[in-house]
Order: structure tokens, then sequence, then C-alpha cells
């Protein structure tokens, strides 16, 4: 594998690895928040706050690591996203701001705090919808080369049925994703009735995920045909994904093997965005930047990579020490330490 | 006056690193505090200490918290801002970046770990041992991001060869001329700031009325810790003197008024100065900045004249200097005094006047932090990457700068007032005492 596409991959794990951790977190604040309007607080917010706590700043790193990352990998990228991408990208970063610090607020200061929760809940589905626009714009027409500026299209975004399937896909799966791990981990805590009301969202929500990725892959038709062409080419990773899906969803509603049932949506998205980015390549951005002509020079290339490898020996551990205590640890997931 | 992209853009830059640096050099700071205070308690079985490490760390998750959002803005805005420099910066300095990340990941993981195993361990030296980790991590994220800053200083690691870089070398690049001062400066002074936040805060409340053991103990460690990492400050301040007598001259130069050059070069002290670079109302002291510069009393120190009008950095950056180094040698008086005092038979450390001083030194240290880094880099003006790349050349073209520079200045007002009032919130009504009782006392039996 060359350089640049062992980079790529690389961030891809991390965007990934994101998607998972941050999709609980994002889906988990609306929970919390739907869960004290609707008055079932005191059967599911406290087996969520179990496992954010510890957690929540791990969760955002993995974002930190990939633009970091990607702008070390490839430099170019920082040119031409940096500058379209100003304002959303402005926006992007407040609302994760406000989500982050207002955690910490409503998690250690003040417990009861309404709108704190609130703010944590909304920003959770905002999120996830203004930065799936990125991935929006890397399929290209969105940026327009001007004069030696690059212009960001923000009306033909807004209304291009693509860029919304997007949207509607990114907080479906979000809600799905967070769902699935909920039950899973109310289920290690024993928390019946905390179970009950979890498995009824994470049914809920499996069907429109399926819906939204076909709309999805629709629009994508339209809209980059050769993209779409690619995207055929890997039919299989996709049809990977939909069995894991419908294992998943099987497991959920026979209403046991709830932690096969969240590896099986782990693998569900992991077949699916691994498919997406694949067939995406080889482009980061549709048609200015491809892997070859970003990548930065070969030194920094073979420096970032033995950084990457030495950080993940450290890393590795650390995560499984993390996960050991406060997720597979049952007495602390029970609340009894 | 219309403000073009490049000032819009300076001044948001700067004001998140404003805003992020307080938080950062809390992140850095407070952990090594909060590991002390816990080992004394383990070591000498002392539950005030333990308390005070755990109250340290509970208002340390607040804090985290906005250094973690505001260095994601950072983070972020730089490229944001600064595309074309990302572009050609990210090719030789993005090794020590990424290596940050990996500081951040191990400080996030372990600092979960911390604040969340308070009573799981049998022995407390385990629950202890989890803060290395934190330290560790936080320093080096603050290792590594300070030898970004100083590649910006010195760069040197690569080739300019018609527009192209070649030859590039990511570790030259990393420790480059600039990285030893500057790297030992920010974290003597991150650890110093914390000691002297958290010793404002004790001194606060004795001055509020609560005078109990908790407090005398917290002032002691604060002050003592102060002292230490105040010494190291001033030691590391004359370090970085030295480096930018010999790499940046035009630097020092206009931190000091220092127009010809000379040996036997004298140190101003504060003064004003007139459009035709007439200094009046200082304090000279004879051959100091020789002395600084080059530990000799005739040692020749570079000036001004040496440099063409249009790369000199401005002059008011000596105010700054000044009450920068004056706040040093405050806290290196104020902390010493408090311990001598504390030595001494029939003497009190505990007197309203040391008290006030003591209050005073956690936002003076704060400010010097501000002041610091305004110096720092204004000092490298017009440069981005001092001698290749000026400021103006590395702005982004997008418009509405103006529009993003408002909103996160509505974002830090916000989250600057919401840490505050959750702070007070969270320890005024649970004094130490009252925490002591419950927790360990009443347990106990
Ligand atoms: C609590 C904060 C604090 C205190 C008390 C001091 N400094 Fe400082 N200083 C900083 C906080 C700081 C800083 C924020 O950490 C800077 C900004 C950039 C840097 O590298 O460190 C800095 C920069 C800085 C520089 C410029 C370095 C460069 O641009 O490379 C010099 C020459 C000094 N300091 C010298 C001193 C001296 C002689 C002090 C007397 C004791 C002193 N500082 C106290
Ligand atoms: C990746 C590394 C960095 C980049 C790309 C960067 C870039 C910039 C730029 C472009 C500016 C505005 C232009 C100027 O006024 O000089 C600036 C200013 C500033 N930077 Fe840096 N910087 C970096 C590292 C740091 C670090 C580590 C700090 C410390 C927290 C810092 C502190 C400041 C401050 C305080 C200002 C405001 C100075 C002023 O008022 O102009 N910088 N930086
Ligand atoms: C251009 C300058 C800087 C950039 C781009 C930057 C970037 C970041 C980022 C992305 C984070 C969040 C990481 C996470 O998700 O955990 C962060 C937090 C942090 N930064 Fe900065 N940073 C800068 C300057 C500094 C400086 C100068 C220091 C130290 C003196 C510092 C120390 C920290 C610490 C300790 C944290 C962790 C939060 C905490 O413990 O409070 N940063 N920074």
């Amino acid at each position: 594998m060359s350089l640049e596409v062992l980079g790529i991959t690389v961030l891809w794990f991390f965007l990934y690895g994101y998607l998972i951790v941050a999709s609980i977190d994002f889906g988990a604040g609306f929970f919390a928040y739907y869960g004290r309007v609707t008055k079932k607080e005191h059967l599911i917010n406290h087996v969520i706050s179990r496992y954010l706590s510890p957690v929540w700043e791990v969760t955002n790193v993995f974002f930190v690591f990939f633009f970091v990352g990607l702008v070390g990998f490839f430099p170019d990228t920082a040119y031409y996203y940096g500058t379209a991408l100003l304002i959303p990208g402005s926006i992007s970063l407040i609302l994760l701001a406000i989500r982050g610090s207002f955690y910490a607020f409503s998690n250690y200061g003040s417990k009861d705090n309404d709108l704190y929760l609130f703010l944590y809940g909304a920003t959770g589905l905002l999120i996830p919808a203004s930065l799936s626009t990125a991935l929006t714009i890397s399929e290209g027409g969105f940026l327009k080369e001007e004069g030696g500026r690059v212009v960001f299209l923000a009306g033909k975004l807004f209304t291009s049925p693509y860029s919304w399937s997007v949207v509607v896909l990114a907080i479906v799966s979000v809600l799905f994703i967070s769902a699935v791990f909920l039950t899973y981990y109310a289920w290690r805590a024993r928390d019946l009735d905390a179970l009950g009301v979890l498995r009824k969202f994470a049914l809920f929500w499996s069907g429109p995920t399926i819906l939204a990725s076909l709309l999805v892959f629709a629009s994508l038709k339209s809209h980059n045909p050769h993209h779409f062409e690619n995207a055929l080419d890997l039919w299989w990773m996709f049809g990977l994904s939909f069995i894991c899906f419908a294992a998943a969803a099987l497991f959920i509603i026979q209403g046991r093997n709830y932690g096969t049932a969240f590896i099986m949506v782990m693998f569900q998205f992991f077949f699916a965005f691994f498919g997406y980015g694949a067939s995406h390549l080889p482009y980061i951005l549709d048609p200015y930047i491809s892997v070859s002509t970003s990548y930065t020079n070969d030194t920094m290339g073979r420096a970032l990579v033995t950084a990457f490898i030495a950080g993940l020996v450290l890393l590795v551990p650390s995560l499984i020490l993390l996960m050991r205590l406060f997720l597979f640890d049952a007495d602390y997931v029970k609340g009894k330490k | 006056m219309e403000l073009s992209s490049v000032d819009l853009s300076r001044m948001l830059t700067s004001m998140t690193l404003g805003f992020h640096i307080i938080f950062a050099t809390i992140g850095v700071g407070v952990p090594v505090m909060i590991s002390i205070a816990e080992w004394i308690g383990i070591r000498n079985n002392d539950e005030y200490y333990l308390l005070m490490a755990r109250r340290w760390a509970r208002g340390f998750t607040i804090t985290v918290a906005v250094g973690v959002v505001t260095g994601t803005c950072i983070g972020l805005q730089l490229s944001l801002l600064w595309p074309s420099f990302m572009k050609v910066a990210g090719q030789v300095i993005s090794l020590p970046l990424f290596m940050e990340t990996f500081a951040f990941f191990f400080e996030a993981i372990f600092l979960g770990i911390y604040l969340y195993t308070w009573d799981r361990f049998k022995k407390p030296i385990y629950h202890w041992l989890l803060s290395i980790p934190v330290i560790i991590g936080s320093s080096a994220s603050a290792f590594f991001i300070t030898t970004v800053n100083a590649f910006m200083n010195t760069p040197q690691g690569f080739k300019l060869d018609g527009g192209a870089l070649v030859e590039i070398e990511p570790l030259t690049a990393m420790f480059n001329p600039a990285t030893p001062s500057k790297t030992f400066h920010v974290l003597t002074t991150s650890y110093l700031t914390a000691a002297l936040i958290l010793g404002s805060i004790a001194a606060f409340t004795v001055l509020k009325g609560r005078n109990g053991v908790y407090e005398r103990k917290a002032l002691k460690l604060t002050m003592a810790a102060g002292l230490v990492f105040a010494l190291g400050t001033a030691v590391a301040g004359d370090v970085s003197a030295k480096f930018l007598s010999k790499h940046q001259p035009e630097k020092l130069a206009a931190l000091e008024w220092h127009f010809e050059t000379k040996p036997g070069a004298d140190l101003l002290l504060f003064g004003t100065i007139d459009e035709n670079n007439e200094v009046t109302k200082a304090i000279k002291i004879p051959g100091m900045l020789s002395f600084l510069a080059g530990s000799s009393l005739d040692h020749e120190v570079v000036g001004l004249d040496e440099f063409p009008e249009e790369v000199r950095p401005p002059l008011w950056i000596h105010y700054l200097f000044d009450m920068m180094v004056g706040i040093g040698f405050f806290s290196i008086i104020v902390s010493a005094g408090f311990i001598i005092l504390d030595k001494m038979k029939n003497r009190n450390p505990y007197n309203k006047g040391l008290l006030w001083l003591i209050l005073a030194g956690g936002p003076l240290s704060i400010l010097a932090i501000e002041l610091g880094w305004i110096l720092a880099e204004v000092g490298r003006q017009p440069w981005i990457l001092r001698g290749y790349i000026k400021v103006a050349e590395g702005v982004t073209s997008a418009d509405n700068v103006g529009l993003t520079f408002l909103m996160f200045l509505g974002l830090y007002i916000l989250l600057g007032v919401l840490t505050i009032i959750v702070l007070v919130k969270m320890f005024r009504n649970k004094p130490a005492e009252a925490e002591l009782e419950d927790r360990f006392r009443g347990s106990s039996k």
C-alpha cells in the first residue's frame, strides 16, 4: 500500500471511531433531554451519565485527531476547505464548544438546570447535521475556484437533495447507534426499566436508518454518477452492511444478545463507511484534491506514520484500561462503584 | 475605519488564543498541584491534603472542558483563517501538531479514569499513580505546541527552492533554536500560574474569615510550590532573553528600546518614547542588558538600527515586557515572604496585607501569561514565519471574517461568564471543613 493510501486509511479509521463514539454521545444527549421532557428521566438518565461522564473528552479527541491528521497528511485540504468553510466551519465549532462545556456545566455544576440540558440535547442533533455537510461538499459541485479564490456555493448546498439526504442520514444514524449502545449498557446494568425504554428507541430508529441510506444512494446517483458507479463496484461491502443491520435488528426484536447486536451495528457502519470511502477515492475533494496530488512530502509522511505507530503503542493499552474500568466492569456499570 | 481581512483574522486569532491560553495554562499546571497534594496526603495520611486534591480536581473538570473546546476552536481556526500559511508550514511542522493530539489523547483517557476512581482502589497509591500520565499528557502537549510556535520564530529544517519546499527534516524543524527556551519558560510559568491561582483562592477564603486548618495547609503548599516555580520562571526568562539576543535580536531590541548595536548596553525600566525614538523617564541599569543577553557587562547587543524599518516589531511591547518581569519578581517576593514569615516564630504569615498580595497573585499571573504571549507574538511582527512568510501573505481570502469574529466573541463571553458562575456555585455552599466532616469522619465509623 502506498504511503498516501495508508495515511488516508488511518485517518478514515479515526473518523469511523469518531462516528461511533460521537454518535453514542450525541444521541445520548438527545435521549437525556427527551427523557426529562417526557418524565422518563429517572428511568434512563443515570445509565446515560454513568457511561458518558468518564469518556466525553476522549470522544472529542477522536475529532481533533482526524482534522489535525488530515491537514498533516494532505496540507491542501487546509487551503480548500479552510477558505471555503469559514462560516459553516465556525458554526460547527461553536456548536461543539457549547456542547462540550455545557455537558461539564450541567454534569459537574448545576445538575438540574433545564437550559443546559436542552442545549446539550439540541446540539447533539445539530452537530452531526453540520459536520456531515463537510462530506457532502467533498462530493464536489459546491466549491468553485475563481480568480485564485475558493468560493463556497452555499445556495447550491441548501437546495441540493443530495445534501439534505445526507443530513437526514446523519441524524437518524446517530439516534440509532446511540439507542442500540445504550440498550446494551442498560442490559449490562441489569436496569430493566431503562432497557425497556431504550430498546423501543432502538427499534423505532432502525427502519429510518435503512430508508435514509437508500435515499442517499438514490440522490448520489444524480449528484455524482461517477462516485455512484464506483460504489456499485463495491456492492458487496454494502451488502455485508445490510446483513449486519438485519442481524442486529433481529437480536433486538428477540430481546437477546444486545452486546452482539451492538457489534453488528458497528460492522454495519464499518462496511458502509469504508465502502463509501473506498469508492470516493482517489478524491478527497472532488475534483480539486486527490490523495496523490495533495499528499505531503515523503519525509513528513514517513515521520507521521512512525509517530502514529508509536502513539498507538501508547494509546491502545490505555483505551483498553478505560474500557475495562467503565464499560466492562459490571459493578461500575451497575452503579455499585 | 475599514478593517481588512488580515486585521480581522489577527483579532480573531488573538482572541481565541488569548482565551484558550488561560485554560490551557491551568490545564498544564493544576494537575501537577493536584498530584502533589494527593501525594502528601497519602504519605502523611493527612485527610486535609486528600480533600484538597479532590476539591481542586472538581474545579478542574470545568476548566478542562473549556480548555478542550477552545483548543478545538483554535486548532480548526488556524486552518480556516491562515490556509495559505498552514498549507506551507504544514509540510514541515505537522509532526509536533500530530504528536500533540496523541498527548491529548493520553491525557484525556487518564483524566477520565482519575476523576472517576477516587475510591475504587484498595491501595490509594494506585489512584495517585494515575495522575502521572495526566501530567505527562498535558505537559507534553504544551511542549509539542510550543515547538510549533518556536518554529514560527526561528524556522529551520527545510529549504526553499523557487517556491517549493525541499530537504524537509521534521525533527530539525521541531528542535529549532527557540524550542529549549520557549518550552522551558512556558512549562515553568504554567506550573507557577496554577500554584498562584490556587493560593489566591485559599487567601480569599481566609480573608473572608474562614481561617481553618484546611486553608492554612493550602496556603503553605501553594506558596512553597509557587516559590520553586517562580524561581524556575526567572531562570527560564533569563534563558529566553539570551536566546533572543542570539537568534531573534530585533525582538529583544524592541523589547528594550535598544537602537544602536553596542557593548555595555543598559537595561531600561518603564519610561516613555516619542516619535523620534527619544526615551524619557526610564530607569537605566547600566550594562544590565548586556549582562542579561550575554552574561557579561560588555557583551555586544544588536540594536534596531541593523534592521530595515519595515521588519522592526512595534515598540509598545516594551511596556508588556516590564509588566511581565515585574510580576515575575512580585511572585518570588510574595511567596518567599510567606514562607519566611511562616518559618519564623512569633510572626504571623496570615496578616491581612500579605493575604491581599497573595490574592492578587492569581489574577496577576494570568495577566503575565497574556502579556508574555502578546509580546512574544507581536515581537515576531511582521512575520508569521520569520524570514519567510509575512502575516498578510498567510491570511484567508474569505469574506465574513468580521461576522465570525462576532460569533466567537459571543461564545467566549458566554463561556467565561458561565465558568465563573458554575465554579462559584460549586464551592460556595460547601466549605472544606463541612466536606471533610461528611467525607472522612462521618463515613469512617
Ligand atoms: C506567569 C507568567 C510569566 C512570568 C511571571 C514571566 N514570564 Fe516571560 N513569558 C511568559 C510568561 C511569564 C510566557 C507566556 O510563557 C511567554 C510567552 C511566549 C513564551 O515563550 O513564553 C513569555 C515570554 C518571554 C520572553 C520572550 C521569549 C520569546 O519570544 O522567545 C522573554 C525574554 C521572557 N518571557 C522573559 C521573562 C523574564 C526575564 C521574567 C522574569 C522573571 C519573565 N519572563 C516572567
Ligand atoms: C500552530 C501554531 C501557531 C500558529 C499557526 C499561530 C498563528 C498566529 C497568527 C497568524 C497570529 C496573528 C498574527 C500575529 O499577530 O502575529 C497569531 C497571533 C498570536 N498567537 Fe500565534 N500561532 C501559533 C502558535 C501560538 C501558540 C502556541 C500561542 C500560545 C498560546 C500563540 C499565541 C498567540 C497570541 C497571543 C497572538 C496574538 C498576538 C497579537 O496580538 O497579534 N500562538 N498567531
Ligand atoms: C496554536 C496554539 C494551540 C492549539 C492549536 C491548541 C490546540 C488545542 C486543542 C485542539 C485542544 C483540545 C484537545 C482535546 O480535544 O482534548 C487543546 C486543549 C489544551 N491545550 Fe491547547 N492549543 C494551543 C495552545 C496551547 C498552549 C500554548 C498550551 C500550553 C501552554 C496548550 C495546552 C493545552 C491543554 C493542557 C489542553 C487540554 C485541556 C485542558 O487540560 O485544559 N495549548 N489545545
